[in-house]
């Protein structure tokens, strides 16, 4: 009973003092930061088809989301982006560049850990659900394409 | 006017991702786990290539067209080569982001030293 009491007074105070995010300003943000990105993306994929009129458009896609995951992986390492994520929330968060901040980030910050133990496996902390998510549900999907062809 | 369409979409797709982090306080995996599920349904009900090609960076940045080419490679497989398809065809196709953003992030965490810490 009296340990019921001090855990709702524990959580009363962790509700008092978890940062409020002001939902008004943090959306605005994070939907022009998030369409800023998916134009640079455009404007890659653009640039590029432009220069190399040949290139087939899947692979022109490939190599815009590998550019964009380089831009993102790099301003991680100077810090850059762990600044736009704190103004933009869901807007860095959500393009393919969060992906990638999500796999530098603690690839950097768990360096002093060792190589195996904290940059190899750490790496995966957040991308690894996305990843192993994504291919469960890809298998899936592909299973029921293969027996719907089959009927 | 294609410009005005992907910063539209594209900033649409990712204030849904800030009302799901305000409304239920859920943590990015997740989110970026609901986005990737999100772009692999859209793809198995073949309703991200019309949106691809009205949208195209606005739908393709967000990660929801990393869970549509999964999607779509898997089922490309599936159609090509039979059953093995299935297990082979999500990771080729995506191969090529998953590989960059693993040896950037090695490569960067080799040069830099934690910011953090």
């Amino acid at each position: 009973m009296k340990n019921q009491q001090i855990n709702q007074k524990y959580n009363r105070y962790v509700e008092a003092r978890i940062p409020k995010t002001k939902a008004w300003p943090s959306l605005f943000n994070s939907f022009w930061v998030g369409g800023v990105i998916c134009l640079i993306g455009q404007g890659i994929n653009d640039a590029l088809l432009y220069i190399f009129p040949s290139m087939a458009e899947q692979t022109a896609w490939a190599w815009t989301l590998i550019a964009l995951i380089f831009i993102a992986s790099f301003l991680t390492a100077l810090g850059v982006y762990d600044k736009i994520g704190k103004f933009a929330g869901g807007g860095s968060i959500v393009p393919i560049t969060g992906f990638s901040n999500s796999i530098s980030s603690p690839a950097i910050e768990f360096k002093h850990e060792g190589i195996i133990y904290g940059t190899c496996v750490k790496m995966f902390t957040v991308a690894g659900p996305v990843i192993v998510c994504g291919v469960v549900a890809s298998v899936v999907v592909g299973l029921i394409y293969y027996i719907a062809g089959l009927i | 006017m294609q410009y005005l369409w992907v910063f539209l979409i594209g900033g649409l797709v990712c204030m849904l991702g800030e009302v799901l982090i305000i409304t239920t306080k859920i943590t990015s995996a997740r989110i970026l786990v609901c986005f990737v599920l999100i772009g692999v349904v859209l793809q198995a009900v073949n309703l991200f290539e019309p949106l691809c090609a009205f949208a195209k960076a606005g739908i393709n940045v967000p990660i929801i067209g990393f869970g549509a080419s999964l999607a779509k490679g898997a089922i490309g497989a599936v159609k090509s080569y039979g059953l093995i398809g299935a297990f082979t065809g999500g990771l080729q196709a995506t191969a090529g982001g998953i590989a960059a953003a693993i040896a950037f992030a090695f490569i960067f965490s080799l040069i830099c030293k934690s910011k953090t810490k």
